[in-house]
């Protein structure tokens, strides 16, 4: 769980970058590019599947965790003033990890095999026209898909608020001067990234980038 | 600190033996003083049960002064009641207000079955220090105790961790029912010390492979069990179990 989940960590900084280009605002020039070089690289493609697999490793390990606790626990609590000893979002890493998947399907249904499919249907023959940032533009006129969006980032904002502090712990790293130090950078990791993925749609929606 | 009495409601779980079904019970008690402890208010509920001619309630308790950790109790939703660092035989009863209800409940996990009422069997938690929370010492006289140089903080560190009392609230407190805390207390303890060598590896695969097969649940990292530990341990003790654990996985052939 912590190798899988650190190792996401890194993927989002990637991918928040490349999304970032679209706030040079320059019609999607820069973005188009990136995306571009990110889906036809090879090394980037071989990256790719890692990042599949190691998103799949990530769910099998979660579900596993899941069915051992609960069985751990046959009778509950009649009162439990949970609140009083730790933090809701730390005990809900499971349903927030859900509601992350729930949206990375749609997310990844609409963009990731969009580009597939123009890059491989045909013989190819619509790769060079693709723009994926008319694509992103037009999807994000639509306010249930900005709604979805957002929800999607919410919860990613507090799986990680908790998660990223948590790999840490688990693989054994918990020091009275480093520690604070990994929570801290875990905290505005959070906020930097979740700020720039709620910010694509949002912006798109209200028409702050062209 | 101001005395004065009060009447309480509990609702407390009564169940025959491990196999049945169990329930909550309501009782009133009138005229506890603020200054009693938690089970004396329980030994002036069952003395009047007594009186009546019904059963009183088992719950466990021993040394009374904060220190064996048998006084498992779930109170109002909180290991050890709402106290701090703290057992159910020194929550006193100033923590209650005239009319107050509370719910008392057993410590609930897979691994600590319901003996009766309250009383939940620990004897995992001896299973799992059978496992490996030994060291070996030779025979004959003691040998002299300063002719050991151990570190000062390694065993400031090891004191903490063997503060420990195997009370379980960590298990009870924790969503999963996880004994990380436990033993991570019991491995560090040792895993501190000189004398905790010989068997450093074995014992932290041992320990942990008995844990599991107990049927605790794993950590997820929320800390409810330092937050409830009437002693203290601090979750940096189970960082190092999952040090300890991992550097002995990929040093030890076996
Ligand atoms: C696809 C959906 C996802 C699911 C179902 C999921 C599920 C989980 C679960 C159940 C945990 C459990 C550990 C706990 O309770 O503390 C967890 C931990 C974690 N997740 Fe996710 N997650 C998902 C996506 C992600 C993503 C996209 C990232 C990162 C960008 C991530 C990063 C982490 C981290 C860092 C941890 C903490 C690891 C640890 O404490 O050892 N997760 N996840
Ligand atoms: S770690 Fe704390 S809560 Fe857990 S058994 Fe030891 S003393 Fe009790
Ligand atoms: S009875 Fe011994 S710790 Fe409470």
């Amino acid at each position: 769980m912590g190798l899988t989940g650190l190792f996401l960590v890194t993927f989002l900084i990637v991918h928040a970058g490349v999304n970032a280009c679209i706030f040079i605002n320059d019609g999607g020039a820069t973005f188009n590019a990136a995306a571009h070089f990110m889906s036809h690289n090879w090394v980037i493609r071989i990256m790719e599947i890692g990042l599949f697999a190691g998103l799949i490793a990530h769910i099998l390990q979660g579900l596993l965790l899941w069915k051992q606790n609960t069985a751990a626990r046959p009778t509950k609590y009649a009162m439990s003033a949970a609140n009083e000893n730790s933090k809701w979002y730390s005990r809900s890493m499971g349903i927030l990890g859900s509601l992350l998947l729930i949206f990375l399907v749609i997310h990844i249904s609409k963009f990731f095999v969009g580009t597939k499919v123009a890059m491989y249907a045909d013989g190819g023959a619509n790769d060079a026209s693709h723009n994926l940032y008319l694509e992103m533009k037009e999807e994000f006129q639509k306010w249930w898909v900005v709604l979805i969006y957002s929800l999607g980032v919410i919860s990613l904002f507090w799986h990680l608020l908790h998660g990223f502090q948590s790999a840490f712990q688990t693989l054994g790293i918990n020091h009275k001067r480093y520690t604070p130090l990994i929570k801290t950078i875990g905290v505005g990791y959070t906020f930097i990234i979740c700020l720039l993925f709620l910010l694509m749609p949002i912006a798109f929606y209200f028409g702050w980038i062209q | 600190m101001e005395h004065y009495n009060m009447n309480l409601t509990l609702k407390v779980w009564k169940q025959k033996n491990t196999n049945a079904s169990g329930s909550f019970e309501i009782y009133q008690v009138k005229d506890i003083s603020s200054e009693m402890s938690f089970l004396e208010m329980f030994d002036v509920l069952n003395e009047q049960l007594i009186l009546e001619g019904k059963e009183p309630i088992a719950f466990d308790h021993d040394c009374r002064e904060g220190i064996c950790g048998m006084c498992s109790m779930y109170i109002n939703g909180r290991a050890h009641g709402p106290w701090e660092k703290n057992t159910t035989c020194q929550l006193h009863m100033r923590a209650f207000k005239d009319g107050d209800t509370i719910v008392v409940e057993p410590w609930r996990s897979k691994a600590f079955p319901v003996i009766k009422d309250l009383m939940v069997n620990r004897s995992a938690f001896d299973r799992i220090i059978q496992a490996g929370g030994y060291i070996s010492v030779n025979t004959g006289n003691a040998q002299d105790a300063n002719a050991l140089p151990i570190d000062k903080k390694n065993a400031d560190d090891a004191f903490m961790a063997a503060a420990c009392i195997g009370c379980g609230a960590c298990v009870a407190a924790c969503k999963n029912s996880s004994a990380m805390l436990f033993v991570s207390a019991k491995v560090s303890q040792l895993a501190l010390l000189p004398q905790g060598q010989p068997e450093r590896e074995s014992r932290v695969l041992n320990m942990v492979a008995q844990m599991d097969k107990e049927a605790f649940g794993n950590c997820t990292n929320t800390y409810a069990c330092e937050a409830e530990c009437p002693k203290g341990i601090s979750v940096s003790n189970i960082a190092r179990l999952n040090r300890e654990y991992l550097s002995a996985s990929l040093s030890t052939e076996e």
